[in-house]
């Protein structure tokens, strides 16, 4: 009898214990990177964002990385280290760790996924991008005004639909400025290679383009531009100090203010699967400062005027009418392209000469 | 076309390929001495972050090369410890050598990840690397010791009942390698893109691997793979912006499908893989036979 007493009184402990120290734990949040955070660029962002969280939830929640996680089956061993290592919450930050995320998604439904730009969710998946394309769109009108040669150079990374969209939405608002405007693409197959996107860079500059945009994630573009006299627009993050005579603006991604509510949202129970895909209206994306010594003040404030048209919902990317390469009508006049156009576009606008890679 | 522009793709392609000259004449020359190193990648990105960091601290560019070029060395004296003094396998060693150096050079550049530094002008060294090539040519085919190298890699045996130093001479040529990997990795940091990434050779030292089987181990024929791969690359770029559509996922296999081209027609001739590869490659040698 004294036994059973003693080992309910264990047991009681125990459980209290448990429980005790399930309140006291810092919930777990762990992210995968593409690259490493000093990139300076997509992943480094991210670190940003993993920061700001960390800074704004304290002691409520413990973050770790892993960083340089290829696109392929690594990424499915990646995420599963982080969620059988306790994880409470997984960012995988890659649009090609999707099917892996959900893989892993599958086999921890107790553990909450969010899959940074891509389109498949489950109950413990969410997805969440920024629209990037808005800052394109405000690069465009600059770049329309300010070459000189009409020729623009664009360096993509792979012919996904994010990226094709920042193309059309640079295009469609530079050729509004300056009709003359041409716009040639490299597609260089890879998001990270620093020589391979400074050959880019050199290629275009060589063939004429005065301006270049990158899709790409270091800032080796930026520095040809800088070598070479050209300008340029910095990716994910301002990379003014690495070419300050090149560096027009850059488009910023955002993150931290949605890490952090993603996190405090499990701390306090109430996650649930969504797509988030905010822009500048909510601070997701944001402008570098611009670049007062290379563009003028008018344009500085046009540009300013057309963030604010943006937030405000005067002004979008997409505005129709807009046809496609083939001169069919895709968006028609009076209208904006939905989000589900949005997110599937595999095509050019009319305008881009060249054919979209599959 | 005019001139102007011929001339800019012309430069864009020597500045892009003379990585790959530096690396794969150095592995050329360990692979004629009888000996596979698969580390290039690896000792490629420790004379990449060597060279960066050495220039970020002391601001001297030949400090940055010379401490580069001793990283190489120090690296290849570890492989070659290993494979011939421990005689471990050359293709694990080799493989483990380059994810030490991925491993080791992220950590040595942790905090020099974007540190802006003043880019070197790669005209010396793209000249350098023609005549590198030209002297490693004149070293095999008109010289006795080029002629003793090649020997060792033939057929150990023979050379040391000759009386050769085998391992001797195959530690020499493994630091040689070691050394052209390291420069070639410092020229990518401080001429060709000037930073310091993680992994930003991006698999040019396995490209340079596959170079030397695609030059079937003749140095002059390095020159010109490397000139066809490098010149593949960049020509493709020039064609994506000129409108003209070419699927850029091709070329970027373009090399490693090349190599295997060139694998296949050496092989499908007995006598022309014993006239091309070191007959003595990956054989480790003991002494006492």
């Amino acid at each position: 009898m004294i036994k059973l007493y003693k080992i309910l009184l264990l047991s009681l402990t125990f459980f209290v214990f448990s429980l005790g120290s399930a309140y006291a734990d810092p919930k777990k949040v762990g992210f995968i990177y593409i690259g490493p955070p000093g990139d300076h660029g997509w992943t480094y962002m991210h670190d940003v964002g993993r920061k700001h969280m960390q800074s704004q939830l304290g002691d409520a929640v413990t973050s770790t990385y892993i960083e340089n996680v290829p696109e392929n089956a690594d990424a499915v061993r990646a995420i599963r280290k982080l969620a059988s290592s306790g994880h409470d919450l997984i960012f995988t930050t890659s649009f090609n760790y999707m099917d892996q995320t959900l893989e892993v998604a599958k086999e921890f439904p107790n553990i909450k996924f969010e899959h940074a730009t891509g389109y498949k969710r489950a109950d413990n998946v969410s997805t969440y991008s920024a629209r990037f394309y808005e800052g394109r769109t405000i690069s465009g009108h600059i770049a329309g005004h300010m070459t000189k040669t009409n020729t623009i150079g664009y360096i993509a990374s792979f012919p996904i639909p994010e990226v094709v969209r920042g193309i059309n939405a640079f295009y469609l608002a530079a050729s509004k400025v300056n009709p003359d405007i041409k716009i040639k693409i490299i597609w260089a197959f890879t998001w990270y290679d620093p020589g391979k996107e400074a050959d880019a860079a050199n290629t275009l500059i060589n063939q004429g383009a005065d301006i270049l945009v990158q899709h790409t994630d270091t800032f080796a573009p930026c520095q040809a531009a800088e070598k070479a006299g050209v300008l340029a627009f910095g990716q994910a993050s301002n990379q003014e100090e690495f070419c300050p005579n090149a560096h027009l603006t850059a488009i910023e991604d955002i993150w931290g203010p949605y890490y952090a509510a993603r996190a405090q949202a499990v701390v306090d129970g109430t996650w649930s699967s969504e797509d988030t895909w905010d822009g500048m209206d909510k601070g997701m994306v944001v402008m570098s400062p611009y670049n007062t010594k290379l563009m003028p003040a008018s344009l500085i404030q046009e540009a300013i005027n057309m963030e604010v048209a943006i937030k405000d919902g005067k002004l979008h990317s997409f505005e129709g009418p807009i046809y496609n390469q083939a001169g069919e009508l895709m968006v028609a006049e009076g209208e904006v392209a939905d989000d589900g156009m949005l997110a599937g576009m595999n095509w050019y606008v009319q305008g881009i000469d060249g054919e979209l890679p599959q | 076309m005019d001139f102007e522009l011929l001339y800019g793709i012309v430069k864009i392609i020597l500045i892009a390929t003379t990585p790959l000259v530096f690396a794969g004449i150095g592995e050329l020359v360990t692979e004629k001495s009888g000996v596979l190193n698969l580390g290039v990648e690896g000792m490629m990105l420790v004379g990449a972050v060597t060279a960066f960091v050495t220039l970020v601290i002391t601001g001297n560019y030949i400090l940055a090369f010379t401490f580069s070029i001793l990283s190489g060395v120090i690296m290849s004296s570890l492989f070659a410890f290993l494979v011939l003094i421990l005689m471990s396998n050359q293709i694990a060693t080799g493989l483990a050598l380059t994810i030490f150096g991925i491993g080791l050079s992220s950590m040595i550049g942790k905090n020099y990840i974007g540190t802006p530094i003043e880019g070197l002008s790669p005209w010396f060294f793209v000249i350098f690397s023609f005549v590198i090539v030209f002297f490693i040519s004149y070293f095999f085919y008109k010289t006795k010791a080029g002629l003793i190298l090649r020997a060792v890699g033939e057929s150990h045996n023979s050379a040391h009942a000759l009386g050769y130093g085998v391992l001797k001479i195959r530690f020499c040529s493994i630091i040689f390698g070691g050394a052209m990997c390291a420069l070639a990795g410092s020229y990518m940091s401080i001429c060709y893109a000037p930073m310091w990434q993680e992994n930003m050779t991006a698999g040019r030292g396995w490209i340079a691997l596959a170079l030397v089987v695609f030059a079937t181990w003749k140095p002059g024929r390095i020159l010109i793979g490397a000139y066809i791969f490098g010149g593949v690359s960049i020509l493709q770029m020039n064609f994506q912006a000129w409108g003209l559509s070419l699927p850029g996922q091709f070329f970027n296999m373009a090399p490693y499908l090349a190599t295997l081209i060139v694998l296949v027609l050496i092989s499908s001739n007995k006598l022309r893989v014993k006239l091309s590869a070191p007959a003595s490659l990956t054989i480790p040698f003991f002494k006492g036979r």
